[in-house]
């Protein structure tokens, strides 16, 4: 079945390179992967909205007000930070910086990507804002976007999320969005994504969809890097500056893959810098209890692109666990799958526990409390530590890609603490 | 029927009908008796295997002209609360897609009326398209309505699709320009063909008490773009009444019924013959509106 879906859909991996700077293709292509496999209804709304995103990015008007935002609203440039205590963790003669996106308002990295698409949905004079969202960060960002532009926010959120998650459920309230909970399937990020595109599908003609990850159809994994992209050229120039020359290693979570790309995309042109994702090993690849794509998944459509994904014989998704919310889908962002093909960025995936671990660790020596998705790769970087896997002298940059707040209640439960 | 390996439509006796030619003669059939066309959709599996396929001998007897027979997925974006539901249960039953063709095969075995397949793309690729399409033919399929796949990116589908003489249907939504139309009813017109499938508003299958207010115009519209085709239109997405099927008569050529027959068959799931016999009584409802008045 594999080598069939290989002849069907994809070019033989080993030939190809992975060329920066020429994706996605006109289809929305990255190699094999992107496209846009969705309803008929949304394939006249996409054309729109590539045409207004490529208008926009062309029009310095909307870049200086982005540029703006992210510096007076966002707080921006995050730091990068030497975190000299975790590196001696990690291994001896190993420096570990942290690309801050902690420091963001709201927390974390999204709030990035979603100011870029809020201003571009108010350009096209749509007033109603879609999101769908697992951990709520990315609820969290597109509702104080949407109050900071006067504009309406619907939010849909599995149901078992919001349980897990009700911090950020009141914060997305406290800031005026209607939180839709999403009853179906698994009840997780994959369910609230459905229902959110039900929702784009009904009220097409007024409605924005924001996505939160570098996955949909075409134009969404492009518009998603490009506003993610700040965090990697911040990172560049930064570590530039700092050490005087490129990393050996850049290390980011992945679920869909935002602030993954975020950071890889600007160091993907520099062959000499390795690019690690991780994904969530969930209770181990050895169990059905993961969220491990890259790593256990194989190409099929799901959500309007052509990308790796957890299914079954049949080709029916199947249903994920992280110990993060923000890392639980079945899916990835169709340039990450590309990356993987091609060789220029690697996966592996990090078990609940080393995330865990991944937490405890940098809270406990350099007082930076993590979210439970950067801890997969902290946690993962102390396990190639110990593995000998870097040598001394290595430099390496962790995408911290939010703070640990909004993840306190599970964290208790887990390390069997009662908090309230 | 044609079982080898090869899949070229040039190795096919000559002479011999494609697949896809049946939908055409069933609206035809439909048009030269002064109606249009019933088309009952039920998925397969629910709430049984076997009550799925007493319900599709049962709308036969009531009167349908073609059969929609949905293959349950996942991650059913285009389908709203009830054959999300319909699915979600299918694949409790251990429904896949080799269950779906056994299944078209055993109709097909029973009556003459065209079979249409009805599913999402991944499951599709999970099976090999190439051998999904063959199989299809084989068991007895006419064509294939996907809906998450646009003209864009249906070019491996249509070409395997075509080669087994399958019809691939395009859905067309009130929403989509007439430029787009006119590409849509292009790729659609190609033989082997089947209809054009006009969504009738912009949203998710599921019953609805009434119809779109804009619903003729825009048939209107497609037709223009399919007249020079005589590519038959069929209307689907919240059509349930007996009087929405007069509605659908009077401009239309073909009416699909989903959700409500999913409703129907949850409701009587407990007594099949009760079952048989509410989905006959109600696809008889639907045909007797079927009548293209002057």
């Amino acid at each position: 079945m594999q080598q069939h879906l290989e002849q069907q859909e994809r070019e033989s991996p080993a030939t190809e390179r992975y060329q920066h700077g020429s994706y996605p293709d006109v289809r929305g292509r990255f190699g094999p992967y992107g496209g846009k496999f969705v309803p008929e209804s949304l394939m006249p709304l996409l054309s729109e909205l590539e045409a207004a995103y490529r208008e926009a990015r062309h029009d310095p008007a909307f870049e200086e007000e982005l540029q703006e935002l992210l510096r007076s609203f966002v707080g921006r440039p995050t730091p990068l930070y030497y975190v000299p205590r975790f590196s001696q963790l990690v291994a001896p003669g190993v420096r570990v910086y942290l690309k801050r996106e902690d420091l963001a308002h709201t927390g974390a990295h999204k709030i990035n990507n979603a100011l870029g698409q809020g201003l571009l949905a108010k350009r096209m004079g749509k007033r109603r804002i879609i999101a769908e969202t697992g951990a709520g960060q990315h609820g969290v960002a597109t509702a104080t976007v949407c109050a900071m532009l006067g504009l309406e926010c619907i939010i849909y959120m599995g149901a078992e999320d919001i349980e897990r998650q009700s911090l950020n459920v009141f914060r997305m309230r406290l800031l005026g969005a209607e939180v839709r909970p999403v009853d179906s399937g698994s009840r997780t990020l994959k369910d609230a994504i459905n229902e959110a595109i039900r929702d784009w599908v009904t009220n097409v003609e007024t409605t924005f969809y924001l996505i939160g990850s570098v996955v949909g159809p075409h134009p969404y994994p492009l518009m998603v890097r490009d506003f993610q992209s700040i965090i990697g050229r911040e990172a560049r120039e930064q570590i530039l500056r700092l050490e005087g020359r490129l990393p050996d290693l850049v290390v980011a979570c992945v679920g869909g893959g935002s602030n993954a790309m975020g950071i890889f995309y600007p160091f993907a042109d520099a062959p000499e810098v390795r690019l690690l994702g991780v994904e969530a090993g969930g209770q181990g690849l050895a169990t059905d209890q993961h969220a491990a794509t890259l790593v256990a998944g194989r190409p099929g459509v799901l959500h309007g692109a052509f990308s790796y994904l957890l299914q079954n014989e049949d080709g029916q998704v199947l249903g994920t666990h992280s110990i993060s919310a923000g890392l639980d889908y079945p899916g990835v962002g169709p340039e990450h799958s590309y990356m993987k093909d091609t060789g220029r960025a690697s996966y592996v995936a990090a078990d609940d526990a080393l995330a865990l671990r991944g937490l405890q660790a940098l809270s406990q020596s350099e007082g930076i409390i993590p979210a439970l998705e950067p801890a997969h790769a902290l946690g993962y970087l102390l396990e190639m530590g110990a593995r000998g896997e870097l040598v001394p002298g290595s430099l390496v940059i962790v995408n911290l890609s939010g703070r640990g707040d909004k993840d306190m209640a599970t964290v208790a439960r887990e390390l069997e603490v009662k908090i309230s | 029927m044609q079982q080898s390996q090869q899949s070229e439509t040039s190795e096919r006796p000559k002479g011999e009908a494609l697949p896809a030619q049946r939908i055409g003669q069933a609206f035809a059939r439909a048009s030269s008796e002064g109606r249009c066309a019933l088309i009952p959709y039920l998925m397969c599996g629910f709430p049984s295997v076997e009550q799925s396929l007493e319900a599709i001998v049962a709308a036969i007897e009531g009167g349908a002209d073609l059969i929609e027979l949905g293959l349950p997925f996942s991650d059913p974006l285009a389908d709203g609360a009830t054959i999300q539901h319909a699915s979600h249960q299918a694949l409790e039953q251990g429904i896949n897609v080799a269950a779906c063709l056994s299944m078209a095969r055993q109709v097909a075995a029973r009556s003459s009326v065209p079979l249409i397949l009805m599913g999402y793309y991944n499951p599709l690729l999970a099976y090999g398209v190439q051998r999904f399409c063959r199989e299809a033919a084989a068991a007895g399929a006419c064509g294939l309505i996907i809906p998450d796949l646009p003209p864009e990116e249906a070019g491996p589908l249509l070409k395997a699709a075509h080669e087994e003489g399958l019809a691939l249907i395009f859905l067309v939504p009130p929403t989509t320009p007439d430029e787009r139309i006119a590409t849509i009813v292009r790729v659609a017109a190609q033989e082997p063909r089947g209809f054009i499938y006009c969504v009738s508003l912009s949203g998710v299958t599921g019953a609805r008490a009434s119809l779109p207010p804009h619903l003729q115009s825009f048939i209107a519209r497609v037709r223009r773009q399919s007249a020079p085709y005589g590519l038959p239109l069929a209307v689907g997405f919240g059509v349930s009444r007996p009087e929405h099927v007069a509605e659908i008569a009077r401009y239309a050529d073909g009416a699909v019924v989903g959700s409500a027959l999913v409703n129907l068959l949850e409701r009587h799931a407990a007594d099949g013959a009760a079952q048989r016999a509410a989905v006959r009584d109600y696809i008889r409802s639907l045909r007797e509106r079927t009548a293209r008045l002057p």
